[in-house]
């Protein structure tokens, strides 16, 4: 008997520990790449490095300015955002109030596969299809920002499609036939009640496709020519954050490494924000 | 097929009347054909330009640069993939058990510990991948390796195995429990006997989706395991996955059928594994 | 009186199940019609079935007419335009999530008025119309979830009231709300009807006696009596009639 309690107390132990995990793990990343990319921002000085124009790591004396690379995540995140979340938030209309059973079977499972695809394989689809596209019918070098948006922007879809779905499902029928009685159409109804109240869960897919886009890094290197420079050409490349760190890690070292390693704290500051700000706004809702 | 055409006419023909309703009505229409054509397009075009080039030689047991055989990459992925998840798994099952079964509702830790995994899920593979690389790599000194490679996935899965547990225990009516208790069961025969085993395909469902998320990874084992084109030596021993051959292999430019072989096994896999995924989450709904 | 309504003939089927057994009744211009009966007799049915709000449910097969001002609701009559002429206050207050001047004036932009100034005063004349407008006039801005249940079921009436209907459907409106807030609803409903036709489900024979002009009773879908509200409450001619309204059982 005494035995028994003791395993239950201990195995009560064991899962608590286990769900501690998530904590510690978050814990260790936090502590790990500040204290790797902090003194590195501060030896670099704060204004050079995020102010900073010039990234040239290996030149005497080196410079390490980010702000390009800062520039081009947030261009190519605009720019996802701008292509996927239209269609993302219409396709999520279309599988919560418009799509017959019969067809969702099917379309269900495919968004899920269009999360599952890896970005590697987005990337070379990207290389092989969609940059020599760009480069013959629209001009530029075809590595660039627009082709980069693209991409991420299709990227992004699922993630969009899958959040704002389930919040139009969670709308309650009340409000969809209070607007039809009033003799509005299906249409109408879907789009000027039922969306407006599904708005936050709508928002956190967006935040969430953000997310998404300013930290996707695979895809991102292959198509978006990675020239480390300030340009408001969307037809010229640019180089995101992500991308300077899988480029340069490889052969990288002493300060060097370690602004690469800062430039990935600065993704991972933009990252918390972004994940802060999604939890404030379901904080909000449910006090709502 | 036909029923859909028709469903589409009369659709059309209702909303003549309503022109925001016809709008409507179309962009949702396109918005989801766009989605699945995207999808569509890229699955095709890799498989049609990469089934053709998959040769016996790209599955000879020796690498060389001519056969640029996918073996030795296949081999490191499926050690990836098993030790992560003898990482993640049990971890993220019993951190699901402490916060389904265990934890007091509103309780401080349990909000830590959901902001905290709610954070996991959001960081980007490359900081996980940074990460890796100072604290497995350098601080625990382990260096290029199998095992820095998978406890860097390992730790990445954790937030995907601790949901879909969650959502899978949830979904074990409180019935089942009440039984269990009401025959004198202890709370830890009645978790392992009766709700864990109600739950197995929810569980194996997550499971599934993050051995796919770990084959399709790049960002966060490229410095962690490294890209030696050979099996890793051991546990300590470095290696490139499926998918950092994939991106190495495109990037040098030289080999683009092999790199359309290598994508349409890599693409093959993870789909195969997606499928499975919803196929087994299927099971899980049929059974309430 | 004209003839608002007719119903000739009507069977309703829920897939296999028939729902309504061949019903026959008209419903009067500017008089308040309530229906009455034990749950699941069918009266909410036939309240749907005119303003067509059955086509949302799957298997729902509608078979005789339905008529407004001699025009068939499921032939001659577009649904948008129908439900716009026939109005629907639900049983569970249902505001859309907006502010309370949206909830207004949604219908009227439904149906393409624009103009602020006329939606101004659709709005304010529609609040008037419901009895609400004193209590929410310095809060138009506001979300209609904020408004109390009873208040937030007048400004479900007063949104029901800004497209102009002609026949107002009432399906236990007051169900969900306290007495007092039952009381306002009420006497509302007498204002309603010198401009409008009323149909009104209720479980509350009381409420069908003090507010009604004529009444209907149903029972496992039929149709039992129908006839002036004093007639079938004072002096009712079928038994079945009678020992529900004097509660043998219901």
């Amino acid at each position: 008997m005494k035995r028994k309690k003791l395993m239950e107390k201990g195995m009560q132990g064991v899962f608590f520990i286990s769900a501690l995990a998530s904590i510690i793990a978050v814990a260790l990343i936090c502590i790990f790449m500040f204290a790797r990319g902090v003194p590195a921002i501060a030896e670099i000085g704060v204004f050079d490095f995020l102010g900073g124009t010039s990234w040239k790591p290996t030149d005497v004396p080196p410079s390490f300015g980010i702000l390009p690379m800062i520039v081009g995540s947030l261009y190519v995140t605009a720019g996802a955002i701008l292509v996927g979340v239209p269609i993302g938030l219409l396709c999520a209309i279309f599988m919560a109030r418009f799509c017959p059973a019969w067809l969702y079977k099917f379309l269900k499972p495919m968004v899920n596969l269009l999360a599952g695809i890896p970005s590697i394989i987005y990337g070379f689809f990207g290389v092989v299809v969609m940059v020599p596209f760009v480069r013959e019918h629209i001009g530029g070098p075809g590595k660039s920002i627009l082709t980069a948006s693209l991409l991420l922007g299709i990227m992004i879809l699922p993630t969009v499609i899958g959040i704002s779905e389930s919040a139009l499902r969670a709308v309650p029928d009340m409000y969809y036939e209070g607007s039809l009685a009033l003799g509005a159409t299906h249409e109408r109804t879907c789009f000027k009640v039922i969306f407006p109240a599904a708005r936050s869960g709508v928002l956190a897919a967006v935040v969430l496709g953000i997310g998404r886009a300013i930290g996707e890094t695979m895809a991102v290197i292959m198509i978006a020519g990675n020239q480390p420079r300030l340009t408001a050409d969307i037809l010229q490349g640019i180089r995101t954050m992500t991308a300077n760190i899988v480029l340069e890690m490889g052969y990288s070292e002493g300060l060097h490494q370690e602004a690469l390693i800062a430039t990935g704290v600065v993704l991972f500051v933009f990252i918390l924000i972004l994940n802060f700000s999604l939890s404030a706004l379901q904080n909000r809702k449910k006090e709502a | 097929m036909k029923t859909a055409v028709n469903k589409f006419r009369d659709g059309f023909r209702a909303r003549l009347r309503h022109p925001f309703s016809l709008l409507a009505f179309l962009l949702v229409w396109a918005a989801m054909l766009l989605t699945v054509a995207i999808l569509a397009f890229i699955v095709i075009h890799i498989l049609v330009n990469g089934i053709p080039y998959l040769t016996p030689s790209l599955f000879e047991w020796e690498y060389t640069s001519d056969n640029c055989s996918v073996v030795f990459a296949i081999i490191n992925t499926l050690n990836i993939v098993g030790m992560a998840l003898l990482i993640g798994v049990p971890i993220g099952i019993f951190a699901a058990i402490y916060l389904v079964e265990y934890a007091k509702r509103g309780n401080r830790v349990v909000r830590i510990i959901r902001l905290t995994t709610e954070t996991l899920s959001g960081i980007p593979s490359i900081v996980y991948g940074l990460f890796g690389f100072i604290f497995f790599n350098n601080a625990l000194g382990w260096g290029y390796s199998m095992m820095s490679g998978s406890f860097t996935v390992g730790i990445m899965i954790l937030p995907l195995v601790i949901r879909s547990t969650e959502e899978a225990l949830k979904s074990v009516p409180d019935s089942f429990r009440e039984g269990s208790f009401g025959l004198g069961a202890g709370k830890l025969r009645t978790v392992f006997r009766v709700v864990l085993p109600s739950a197995i395909p929810g569980i194996l469902a997550g499971i599934i989706l993050a051995i796919g998320r770990v084959v399709g990874e790049t960002a966060a084992l490229i410095f962690t395991a490294g890209s030696i084109t050979k099996v890793a030596s051991g546990l300590f021993g470095a290696g490139r996955t499926l998918a950092i051959h994939m991106y190495l292999l495109s990037n040098e430019g030289l080999h683009v059928n092999e790199s359309y072989a290598t994508a349409v096994v890599l693409l093959v896999t993870v789909l195969l594994i997606n499928l499975l995924a919803s196929f087994v989450a299927k099971k899980l709904q049929k059974k309430f | 009186m004209n003839t608002k309504i007719d119903v000739k003939n009507v069977d309703l089927f829920y897939g296999d199940f028939k729902a309504l057994k061949n019903i026959n009744m008209s419903f009067k211009e500017k008089e308040i019609t309530a229906l009455i009966g034990p749950s699941g007799c069918g009266k909410s049915t036939l309240l749907k079935s005119i303003n067509r709000m059955n086509d949302l449910v799957e298997g729902c097969r509608v078979t005789g007419s339905i008529t407004l001002d001699g025009k068939d609701v499921y032939k001659d009559v577009d649904v948008t335009e129908l439900r716009k002429r026939v109005g629907m206050v639900f049983q569970k207050p249902n505001p859309f999530p907006m502010s309370i001047y949206d909830n207004v004036a949604y219908g009227p932009r439904t149906h393409g008025i624009r103009k602020k100034s006329a939606l101004d005063e659709l709005v304010e004349q529609s609040l008037k119309g419901a009895a609400i407008w004193d209590e929410c006039k310095d809060r138009l801005k506001k979300s209609a979830l904020g408004l109390s249940g009873g208040q937030q079921q007048r400004l479900c009436i007063a949104r029901a009231l800004a497209v102009h209907p002609e026949v107002i459907l009432m399906d236990e409106p007051t169900s969900a709300l306290d007495p007092i807030s039952t009381l306002k609803i009420e006497d509302l409903m007498s204002e309603l009807k010198e401009q409008y036709t009323v149909i009104i489900v209720t479980h509350n024979m009381q409420q069908a006696a003090r507010i009604s002009d004529k009444t209907a009773f149903f029972l496992l879908g039929e149709l039992i009596e129908m006839g002036d509200t004093e007639e079938i409450f004072s002096n009712p001619k079928e038994q079945k009639t009678e020992e529900y309204i004097t509660g043998r059982f219901g």
